[in-house]
Order: C-alpha cells, then sequence, then structure tokens
C-alpha cells in the first residue's frame, strides 16, 4: 500500500535528478515528459487503488501512525493527485515549444518536477509537519521556476511571492510548534482526537485562526492575496499554467482538509470567518480583474474570485456546500491552467498579452477562438461547461441555507467575471490586430503547433466532458465530500480502526467527566 | 454586407443547403406531432443528467411548446435560406450557418425542457449563441459594445432567473416543470414574492420589458437575418414564453397580475412611441417588436379566456409579419444599400414581389381584415375588457399601442413601395434572389391564409395552448373574422382611424418626438455611464489594494495575523492574563533583555552592517536560551546557522546600494507597533500552550524505541532519519532545490544581462 501512495510522490524525485542531469541534452525534455507521463500513470493506479479500497493509508519506514509519517489518500487527495499528473503532462509537452534551451539548461525541468512533487506531497501526507516539508518544497522549487527567466521582471515579481509565501510558512511552523504543544502529536488523524481532549478550547481557536492565516495565503484569499498578481503574469508561460492551476488549490486543499479533520470543535467562528473571507475574496478579485488589460494579469486576478467559490463552499460545511468546493477545485484546475496556455499561443502568435496590443484572433485562428470561448465560458459558468455545474452546486448550497447575500454575491461576481472574460474576447479576438497582422496559428513550427495545441485541446475536451456528463463524475465528488464530513473512514485507515475505537471511547469519556 | 458574384469566397453549395435541409427537417418533425398534441396528448422524453441533484434532461411537447417549436424551426429554415442569400460569398458564412444553426437548436431546447435546469441550460446557450451572433460584424466597435451590452443585460437576468428556478425547485419539491405547476400552495411559500420576483427579472430582461429594453434596438447591429430570427421571432419571446410556462402557477397572485399588467403595458405604449421616432427601418421595426413584447406580457398578467386566446394568437401573428417584414427591410437593404426612410420611395415597380409580402405583412400588422393581424387583435380587444387588473388602463394601453402599429406598418412597410418620388440610391434597385423573397412571401401568405382559415389554427395549436395556460380544455375562444358588431369592433375602426390620423401626420409628430426626447435622459446612455463607474470603481479598488509595494503587502499580512488571533483571543476568552514568572533565572531575564534590545537596534539601523549585527545578537541570544533549556545540539546548529547567515550577508553587502538615501533612517511607528503588538500576542499564545499538560505519547515511543528497534543510541538522530525519514528526505531536497534555483538564478541573470549588452 505505501508504494502505491509513495509512487506519484517520489516518481517526480527521480525524473528531477535525471532531468538535471541531461539539462544540456535533447533528451532532457523527453525525460521530463516521459516523467510526467509516468507521474500520471501513478496517479492514475492510486486512483483505481481507492476507488477500489476506499481511503488507503501507509506508513514510511514501518513507524505506524502516530509515531512515524503517514500518507493517506480519500477520493479528494488521489483526485487532486490525477488532476496534478493531468496539468504536469499538459505543462511538460507545452514547455517544448514554450521553454527555451537556455532555461532549460538552467534546469527548468527538474525544478518543474520538483514542484510537482511538493504539490503531491501536500496532496497525500497525513502528517502536519510533514505537508510543511511540501510546502517548503513547493515554494523553493516555485521560486527558482520565477527567476529562471532573469528579467527584472520576473525577480521583482519573485521576490514579493517568495516574501509573503515564506511568512505564511513561519505563520504555519509556528501553528504546528503550538498545535503539538496542546496536544503532543502532528499526524492529522490522531490530531482529529487530541485536539477534542484539549481543556482551554478559546486558545485552540486561536491557534486553529493562525491556520488558517496561513493557509490563508497560500490560498489567495482576502486580504492576504497580494503575492499572486504581483507574479503570475511574470514567468514563462507554462510556469504561470502551473502555477495558476494547482499552486492556490494546495491552500484551499489545505483549509479544507484542516477544517474538516482537525479543527471542527469551534464551527460557529470557523465557518463565519471564512463565510466572509469567501465573500470578500470573491468580490475583490473579480474587481481585480476588471481593473486589468493584460490577458494574464486578468487570469490572475480570476483565480482569486474563483478561489472565494471554493473557500464558500468550505464555509457552508454542509455536504452540498462541500461537494461544490470538490467540484470547482477539480474543475478549476483544468480550465485555468489551460487558459493560460492559451494565452501562451495568443503571446506567439499575435505577438503580446498586452490586450491594446493585439487582436484579430477570431478572424484569423478559429480554432484558437473556439479552445478559449470553451474554458473561459466554463469559467464565467456558462452551461452546459464544468464551471456552471460547480456554480450551480455552490449556489444551490447556499441558497438551501437562506444566505441571500451570500448567493446574491456569487450570482453577481459571475457576473463580473462575464464581464472581464468577454473583455479578452473582444479585445483580442474580435478586435483586429492593431498593426493590422494576421495572427494565424501557422505562425506556429508544426512542432510548436503540437506541443502547444494538443495540451490545450486536451483540456478543452475535459473541460466540455464534465460539462456535459456531470452525473458521471457527481458520485465521486459526492463520496469526497462525505468522506470529509465524516472522516471515519479517513481516520480508520491512518489509526486503524482499533486505535480509531480506543480513541473514541477516550474522547467519549472526557466529553462525559467534563459534563459531570 | 453582402456581396457580388465575383467574391471568390463563394459560399459553399453544403454550407448553403446542408443548415436549411436540416432545419426543414425538423420543421417536418414537429409537424407530425400536431395530430397527439391536438388530441390532448403530451409526448415526454428524458435523460437522468445529473441524478444526484435531480437534474434531468426532460423534454415535453405541449401545445404551447409545440406552437413555439413550429414557428422557430419554420422562421428557421426560411431565415436559413435567407441568409445563404442575404450573405453569399461572405468569408466567415460557415461560422455564421453554426451559430444560427446552435442557436435554433438552443432555442427549441427552451421550449421543448420540461426541467428547470435543462431549461436554464438553453436559455444560456441562446444568451451565448445571441452574442456571437450580434457581435459577428467584430471589426466595429459598435457591434462588439451591443453584443456585451445584451450578453450582460440578459446574462444578469438569467442569474436572478438561477436563483429563481432553484427556490421554486426548492419549494415545490420537484425539478419538473409540468409538476411544479401543479402543486399546491406554491403562492403561500414565504419564499414565494422572492422566487416570483427572480424569474421576472429573468423573463423582462430576455423579452426587452421596460426598464430592460434599450439592449433590442441595440442588439440590431447583427446581420438581418439575425435580427429577423432572434430579435424578433423566436429569442426574446423566450422571456414571454417562460411567462406563459408558469401562467398556471402564478396568474392568481397580485404580484404577477400587476407587474406583468404594468411593464407589459409601460412598454407597448412607451416602444410605439419610440418606433414612431425612428427613420432607419430596421430601427423602426426593431421598436414594433418591443411593442409586441409588451402586449404580449400585458396580456399574460390577465387569466380570461379571451387574453389567453388573443396571446396565443398574436404571438403567431407576430413571428409571421415581423420575420417578414424584417426580410423585407433586409431586402431593401440589401438591393438599394439603405434603410433610411427618407431615401426610399417607388419600389413598388422594381420589386413587386417585395412589395406584395411587405403589403400583406403590413395589414396584418395594422390588424385590418382578413388577415390573422385582424383576428389577434379583435381577441385582444375582448380580453383587455375583460381584464382581472384594471380593464380600462389594459384597453387604453391596447388601443394606443395598435393605433400607433398602424402608423407604423404604413411607413415602413407601404410609403419605401407606393410613395413616389425616389431620390438617388446608391444601388439600383432590382427584385432580390428568390432565396430571399421564399421567406417573406410566404410568411405574409400564411398571415392571409389564417386570417381566411383560421379554424386551420383552431384545434391545431390555438386550443391546447390555452387549454395548457388555463388549466382546463375546451375554453379557447373561436378564431373568427366576424363577431357581429360589437365593443372590440368598435375599437378596432376607432384604432384604424386614429393609426390613419397619426400615419398622416407623422412627420410632424417626429420632428416634435425628436425634440422632445432628446431632452430626456436615455437609458443606452445610462448603460455607458454604469458600465464606466464600474470600471472606474474597480480600478480604484484594485490601486488601493495592490500597491506594488511589498512593504504594503508585508504590513497588511501581519496585521491580518495580528487581528485574527487577537479578535479570536479575546472573543473566545483564550488568552490567560495572569503567569507565574517567578521561576525565571537572573540569567535568562538578561539574555532575553539583551536579545530584545537587539532588536530594536535592528530597527532602527542606519547602516546594513549594524542590522546583521543586531540580528546575529537576536540569534545568538536565542540559542544561549535553547543552551538553558538543556538543548545544547539545537543551540549548536542555531549559533551555526547564524554565524553563517552575518558571512553571507555581509560579502553580499558589499554589492548592495546604501540602506537609506541620505543616512537618516525614518522610524516607523506603525511597523513598531504591528511588530510589537504579534509579538506580544504569540508570547500570549505561547504562554496558554505552555500552561497546558504537554503530551508525551511519541517522546515516550521514541525514547523506548530507538534502540530497542530503530538501534540507534542517539534518539534525535534516529528521529531524524527513521522515525521521520520522509520529513530529513523533504528539507534535503529543499536544500537541494534552493542550490538549484540559487544556480539558475545567477546563471539567468547574467544571460540577460549580456543579452542587454548586445
Amino acid at each position: 500500500m505505501i508504494w502505491t501512495l509513495s509512487a506519484p510522490l517520489l516518481l517526480p524525485f527521480f525524473t528531477a535528478i535525471i532531468a538535471f542531469l541531461t539539462r544540456r541534452s535533447v533528451a532532457g525534455k523527453w525525460v521530463s515528459l516521459s516523467g510526467a507521463v509516468l507521474h500520471l500513470g501513478a496517479a492514475l493506479v492510486l486512483v483505481s487503488a481507492v476507488l477500489d479500497q476506499g481511503v488507503i493509508a501507509g506508513s514510511f519506514g514501518g513507524w505506524d501512525a502516530p509515531f512515524g509519517i503517514a500518507l493517506a489518500a480519500d477520493y479528494l487527495g488521489a483526485a487532486m493527485v490525477v488532476i496534478t499528473g493531468i496539468i504536469g503532462v499538459a505543462v511538460a509537452l507545452y514547455s517544448f515549444a514554450d521553454i527555451s534551451k537556455s532555461t532549460e539548461a538552467l534546469g527548468f525541468h527538474a525544478l518543474f518536477h520538483l514542484l510537482l512533487a511538493g504539490v503531491t506531497g501536500a496532496f497525500l501526507t497525513a502528517d502536519l509537519f510533514n505537508l510543511y516539508v511540501w510546502f517548503e518544497v513547493m515554494l523553493i522549487s516555485s521560486f527558482g521556476l520565477l527567476v529562471i527567466g532573469g528579467s527584472k521582471q520576473e525577480i521583482d515579481g519573485a521576490v514579493k511571492y517568495v516574501t509573503l509565501n515564506l511568512i505564511s510558512t513561519v505563520m504555519f511552523l509556528t501553528g504546528v510548534g503550538l498545535l503539538y504543544g496542546m496536544t503532543g502529536t502532528l499526524n492529522m488523524a490522531d490530531l482529529h482526537f487530541a485536539v477534542q481532549e484539549v481543556e482551554n478550547k478559546g486558545l485552540l481557536s486561536v491557534v486553529a485562526i493562525m491556520f488558517m492565516v496561513a493557509f490563508g495565503v497560500k490560498a489567495a484569499v482576502f486580504p492576504l492575496f497580494f503575492w499572486l498578481p504581483a507574479s503570475y503574469h511574470t514567468p514563462s508561460f507554462s510556469v504561470s499554467a502551473v502555477f495558476a492551476g494547482l499552486l492556490t488549490k494546495v491552500g484551499v486543499y489545505a483549509l479544507i482538509r484542516a477544517f474538516t479533520l482537525i479543527f471542527t470543535h469551534d464551527p460557529e467562528l470557523i465557518e463565519t470567518v471564512l463565510l466572509w473571507v469567501a465573500v470578500l475574496t470573491m468580490v475583490t478579485g473579480v474587481l481585480g480583474a476588471a481593473a486589468q488589460s493584460d490577458f494574464r494579469r486578468i487570469l490572475s486576478f480570476h483565480i482569486i474570485s474563483q478561489i472565494g467559490y471554493m473557500v464558500l463552499g468550505l464555509a457552508l460545511m454542509t455536504p452540498l456546500g462541500l461537494i461544490g468546493a470538490v467540484f470547482y477545485l477539480l474543475h478549476h484546475i483544468i480550465v485555468k491552467a489551460n487558459l493560460f496556455l492559451i494565452s501562451g499561443v495568443a503571446n506567439r502568435i499575435a505577438g503580446g498579452t498586452e490586450l491594446a496590443r493585439i487582436g484579430g484572433l477570431y478572424t484569423h485562428a478559429p480554432l484558437l477562438a473556439v479552445l478559449f470561448l470553451i474554458p473561459a465560458f466554463s469559467l464565467a459558468g456558462f452551461p452546459p461547461l464544468s464551471g456552471f455545474w460547480a456554480k450551480f452546486i455552490v449556489i444551490r448550497a447556499s441558497l438551501e441555507l437562506e444566505m441571500w447575500i451570500v448567493a446574491g454575491a456569487a450570482l453577481f461576481v459571475g457576473l463580473l467575471t462575464v464581464f472581464s472574460m468577454t473583455k479578452i474576447w473582444a479585445e483580442a479576438f474580435w478586435t483586429p490586430h492593431p498593426d493590422a497582422l494576421a495572427p494565424k496559428l501557422s505562425r506556429l513550427s508544426t512542432h510548436d503547433w503540437r506541443a502547444m495545441m494538443w495540451p490545450i485541446i486536451a483540456l478543452a475536451v475535459m473541460t466540455v466532458i464534465i460539462g456535459l456528463f456531470p452525473g458521471v463524475f457527481y458520485p465521486f465528488v459526492e463520496t469526497a465530500a462525505d468522506q470529509l464530513l465524516n472522516p471515519t473512514a479517513y481516520l480508520d485507515a491512518v489509526l486503524g480502526p482499533d486505535a480509531v475505537a480506543a480513541a473514541q471511547s477516550a474522547v467519549g469519556q472526557a466529553v462525559i467527566v467534563e459534563g459531570n | 454586407m453582402g456581396a457580388t458574384s465575383e467574391n471568390p469566397h463563394q459560399t459553399g453549395f453544403l454550407t448553403a443547403w446542408v443548415p436549411v435541409v436540416l432545419a426543414a427537417a425538423i420543421f417536418a418533425f414537429f409537424a407530425g406531432m400536431i395530430g397527439d398534441v391536438s388530441a390532448g396528448l403530451a409526448p415526454e422524453w428524458s435523460w437522468a443528467w445529473l441524478p444526484g441533484l435531480d437534474v434531468a434532461l426532460a423534454f415535453r411537447v405541449d401545445g404551447l411548446a409545440l406552437t413555439f417549436c413550429l414557428l422557430i424551426s419554420g422562421i428557421g429554415t426560411l431565415i436559413m435560406l435567407y441568409a445563404s442569400s442575404y450573405l453569399n460569398g461572405h468569408p466567415e458564412y460557415g461560422r455564421f450557418a453554426l451559430y444560427l444553426f446552435s442557436f435554433m437548436l438552443a432555442m427549441l431546447g427552451v421550449v421543448l425542457a420540461d426541467d428547470i435546469i435543462a431549461l436554464f441550460v438553453f436559455w444560456e446557450l441562446t444568451t451565448i449563441t445571441s452574442y456571437l451572433l450580434i457581435g459577428f460584424n467584430n471589426a466595429e466597435a459598435k457591434a462588439r459594445r451591443n453584443a456585451l451590452q445584451a450578453l450582460f443585460l440578459t446574462g444578469a437576468g438569467a442569474l436572478a432567473l438561477l436563483a429563481g428556478l432553484i427556490l421554486l425547485a426548492s419549494i415545490a419539491g420537484s425539478t419538473r416543470i409540468s409538476e411544479i405547476v401543479q402543486v399546491e400552495g406554491l403562492t403561500e411559500h414565504r419564499w414565494f414574492t422572492g422566487t416570483l420576483i427572480l424569474i421576472l427579472l429573468g423573463a423582462f430582461t430576455k423579452s426587452a420589458q421596460i426598464p430592460f429594453h434599450f439592449w433590442l434596438p441595440n442588439a440590431m447591429a447583427a446581420p438581418t437575418p439575425v435580427s429577423a430570427f432572434l430579435h424578433s421571432a423566436t429569442m426574446v419571446k423566450a422571456g414571454v414564453y417562460l411567462l406563459a410556462r408558469f401562467h398556471p402557477a402564478f396568474a392568481d397572485t397580485s404580484l404577477w397580475i400587476w407587474s406583468l399588467t404594468l411593464a407589459g403595458a409601460a412598454t407597448a405604449v412607451w416602444a410605439s412611441i419610440l418606433a414612431l421616432r425612428q427613420t432607419d427601418l430596421k430601427q423602426a421595426l426593431a421598436y414594433t417588436t418591443l411593442m409586441a413584447l409588451g402586449t404580449l406580457t400585458l396580456f399574460l398578467g390577465q387569466s380570461d379566456a379571451y387574453a389567453m386566446t388573443g396571446f396565443i394568437t398574436f404571438l403567431i401573428v407576430h413571428s409571421l409579419y415581423k420575420a417578414a417584414l424584417f426580410m423585407v427591410v433586409g431586402a431593401i437593404d440589401h438591393e438599394t444599400g439603405t434603410r433610411e426612410v427618407a431615401q426610399l420611395g417607388g419600389l413598388g415597380r422594381l420589386m413587386p414581389v417585395t412589395a406584395l409580402a411587405a403589403a400583406l405583412a403590413a395589414l396584418s400588422m395594422a390588424g385590418l381584415p382578413p388577415l390573422l393581424g385582424f383576428i389577434g387583435k379583435e381577441l385582444l380587444y375582448a380580453g383587455a375588457l375583460d381584464a382581472i387588473s384594471a380593464p380600462v388602463l389594459v384597453t387604453a394601453a391596447a388601443l394606443a399601442a395598435n393605433a400607433l402599429m398602424v402608423a407604423v406598418a404604413g411607413i415602413v412597410a407601404l410609403r419605401p413601395f407606393w410613395r413616389g418620388g425616389v431620390e438617388a440610391l446608391p444601388k439600383t434597385p432590382h427584385e432580390a434572389p428568390w432565396q430571399m423573397l421564399a421567406g417573406p412571401v410566404i410568411l405574409a401568405a400564411l398571415g392571409l391564409i389564417f386570417g381566411l382559415a383560421p379554424s386551420l389554427l383552431q384545434d391545431t395549436l390555438v386550443a391546447p395552448t390555452v387549454a395548457g395556460l388555463l388549466g382546463t380544455p375546451d375554453m379557447a375562444k373561436t378564431l373568427t373574422l366576424w363577431h357581429g358588431v360589437n365593443l372590440p369592433l368598435l375599437l378596432s375602426g376607432a384604432t384604424l382611424a386614429l393609426g390613419a390620423a397619426i400615419y398622416a401626420l407623422h412627420g410632424s409628430v417626429r420632428a416634435f418626438l425628436i425634440t422632445t426626447l432628446s431632452r430626456l435622459p436615455a437609458f443606452d446612455n445610462g448603460w455607458d455611464v454604469l458600465i464606466n463607474g464600474l470600471k472606474r470603481f474597480a480600478a480604484a479598488l484594485t490601486a488601493i489594494i495592490q500597491t506594488g509595494d511589498l512593504r504594503d503587502y508585508m504590513r497588511w499580512t501581519f496585521l491580518t495575523l495580528l487581528v485574527a488571533l487577537v479578535a479570536t483571543g479575546l472573543l473566545r476568552n483564550a488568552f490567560l492574563w495572569h503567569f507565574d514568572l517567578s521561576d525565571m533565572s537572573f540569567a535568562v531575564a538578561a539574555i532575553l533583555i539583551i536579545t530584545a534590545l537587539a532588536a530594536v537596534t535592528a530597527t532602527r539601523a542606519t547602516s546594513r552592517l549594524m542590522v546583521v549585527i543586531a540580528i546575529g545578537v537576536v540569534g545568538v541570544g536565542v540559542a544561549l536560551i535553547f543552551i538553558t533549556f538543556g538543548a545544547p545540539d539545537v543551540a549548536i546548529t542555531q549559533l551555526l546557522v547564524e554565524t553563517l547567515s552575518v558571512i553571507l550577508v555581509a560579502t553580499v553587502m558589499l554589492k548592495l546600494p546604501r540602506l537609506y538615501e541620505g543616512g537618516t533612517n525614518p522610524f516607523r511607528a506603525g511597523h513598531a507597533l504591528i511588530a510589537v503588538a504579534l509579538g506580544g500576542t504569540m508570547t500570549l499564545i505561547m504562554m496558554g500552550v505552555v500552561q497546558g499538560p504537554l503530551d508525551l505519547r511519541l517522546t515516550e515511543f521514541f525514547e523506548q524505541s530507538a534502540w530497542v528497534d530503530a538501534y540507534g543510541r542517539n534518539i534525535v538522530n534516529v528521529i531524524l532519519v527513521d522515525f521521520r525519514a520522509l520529513d530529513t528526505f523533504g528539507e534535503i531536497a529543499v536544500v537541494a532545490i534552493a542550490g538549484i534555483a540559487a544556480y539558475a538564478l545567477l546563471r539567468a541573470t547574467s544571460y540577460h544581462k549580456k543579452g542587454e549588452e548586445k
């Protein structure tokens, strides 16, 4: 079991080593692509094991939880790893055309796979300190990917990115230390029980809020999202696609994990705070997008507003709310990464991402226009694309709780999303090119066409399939949400049923003593 | 717009004909269902789309749906045929046909859907295809703006509709429309008012009721076949369709009756007045469409059998004559190169077939016997007199709107053909190709045929639809040209007289309208104000948040943490304010004071060297604390790291610019306050944590197993390399990655510099 779990985690490390050794040869990118494919393969093996057996867990070195470090995959974790694998393959292929030889020689592919390793580790670990380690791996490899281009603009973005994320990491580490001091354990399943025995519940809430702020920076929620719009438009398109797809989602994932598995003692506080954070994130993010005039900057601000929807689903803390959050996560990774990949093609054939300086893509590159419309309208929540179902579920979940203002905000933000997506459409696609250029896809060489367009086509097809056949994916997401709200299966898998039964009776007694 | 035969982009045979044939096949399919539906059956089909949320792709064909389907696919066929000639040779005709056909399918989906979510999905698909079609002349800024306006307004309405439909399904406990409308007590639910308002918002924006009407005339930026099909005969009627669909459930509430009556009456009258003002034929027609939509809404606010029969008859009448007239105007534009009323005249001799079709359609529009328009108008007057809301108001509104329609019919469809004195035209007019004539002729002729033989419609479409609207069969009134002399007939006479008078005076009326209306604020300008305001607000807000200065970002991040921790601590009474510090030794206190002083010095230092030294002292102080508490190994590590960082930073420093220009260091009170407050809060939290019992399960396990199971004497080492080996692996990876990143950064910047030098 541990090998099924650790294969998608360890494979990128091996790929990274080989890719680094071959960074100056043509083989480097093929190593990267093969490694990405193997990573996706391992992720698919993992998800089939999870589908087969339910939540699976294992521990490293034979030291059982809570003493050693445990890895675990429930439906959500496994699905996130698969999506990571998909984005990995798409971007690895795209980088064939997007990444220059000199950047490859600096170790681009190694850093890329180390980033994938960090992301995968974060989705699979069942240990809070180990999660911190994966956050560090992600942070430092993403820093490398940000500065690898070496321009002043990129380094400026990278400095802001790394400083603010470092602050978040320090908060996270402080929180881990405090929580360990209160409970004496780091395993997340063990923490589920251990926190229930903490006497000073108020202090536990303070520590919980500390985690919320730390993960909030990672997830880029209001008012902690500064680093994202400061850096996402600067690096290569491959890098911004993989960042846009995955990085903030690790933060959202960590929020979901922490507040469904560990900090469930003070739901009133947590849900209220998350709810307002969600609404403000949606609104400020989408208004930020409305103020931009660059393809990638608009997309970057949209990430923030969409994170708001995911946090909203979590804040509702109902089965339907969490279904919405998980559906949103999975749909959004595909759509957002794809939009960034498309912006890269637009940059190549139309000569930029500043909307005022490009145009004519609708007339001259109709295929790209269609491929843009699919993720763009999906992001804006138009049916029958994947984003519609995600939005529909979240809005229905808030209406069911009679949260009128929240539902209204979510709908209104959807409208503003349409507004700024059509801005890209109208200016980059409909408006003729200001220099009367004809931005045809044939401006790409055959090699580059294949490397850039096939990932875009594949991701667009996935968006359409999720949109047309949501019924296929829904039961999976429903189970994922159920496992989050009722983590018995997760606890059993990580700690073993006997330990869970013992812990439950201990907590039960503690509650009885408290009652007396 | 149009193209001549020497155009190299001759539209291919298949591109031109496949949509026409497919649309005709769809029409034939629905025509084949007339028998079943008129017999009272309602064929259904469904597929579980998202069973987890009770969403089904469910279709149901009843009288109302079938009437719409026949209009959509029938007019659709003629429009596709028309467009293949109208846009013949356009390089993007393939895309155009695709959008238009997709629209037709989406529209069919709207009227056939029995599941509310399926209805919404198709509803939005009509919005998207409409957006692409209005912006079809994408190089024109006006087309892009108007496309966005339509998308934004109908999109906003659609979001309200979505919320309304979700609530409605929740109230009714079903997602099937055919079941929802039969649920008892729907209107007594406490959510009902809000739900109905949301649904009405969706319907009113789509069907362009006041105050959401202004997008529709702007949508005429689309090519004429689009205007004829979407923005007159079909899509804009989706809102009306929705109202009709929910009529059985809501029609007896006063909210329904009054909002439909008032919005419909205001739209009908106001639009008729504006129609008279226009000098562009297409714009004039656009406003008459608004009038028709207002009239249909007005009558859906009533529940009388006459009103319902009048509604469905007028719906059919309007679709027939309006599509015909739009195609006629398109043909005039195509053949003469202008749509300006003042320039056109005497086309009757040059384009006789077009003129005949236009005359028939215009007579139907004016409501003259023996055309179907006359029957429709009579029924509407009968319905108005029995109106449930305010018969006088409804009748007056209908009379005013109809009279104005008579005048507009004369201006739009008679004057260009029969008025003498032709001015020089951009092109020499001749009859349009047969593909462009077929539509107007067939549709106009149907107005006459149905007028002469209304029984063709009576049992096939009208009766089943009225039965659906009222919920009981056999209520439909008879369609006939002669009802005897009664009040509706007198009203018809008055309408004609009034209309003729307005027509005679329309020149001066128009001049009066233009001067008066130019003094009123226009809705369309309001839209620009709204959008610009939104942009400015967004820009201002974003400039406040995203300043571009890292120090601002850090300040807000720390402040957020501080506020969050303090607020939670106070709210949950988490902090312990009394701690016992009596066991603190003098040595520890001294270390703490020195460390704190060093930290303050670091913030106030004016040179980098001073900052580095001060931070070094802080690090050493921390190491000393570790030693005091019996962790010499940790202390050694700390000292090593500190020494190394001081050396590294000092080396790098030589290359850095001065810390503060001018050598003075402005003390930042705000920063200091945040730092001290955050430090104090962390101390409070720490004090709380250490006062709780320490759980030593893990420590005890490590102590016991380190030697016995893991064969190591140094517990810390065993933890690092065995118990938590994965962490150590990750941290080693971090160091290695930092190395790669540093290598990449240094090399990349030197590459970059080389590039600049070149």
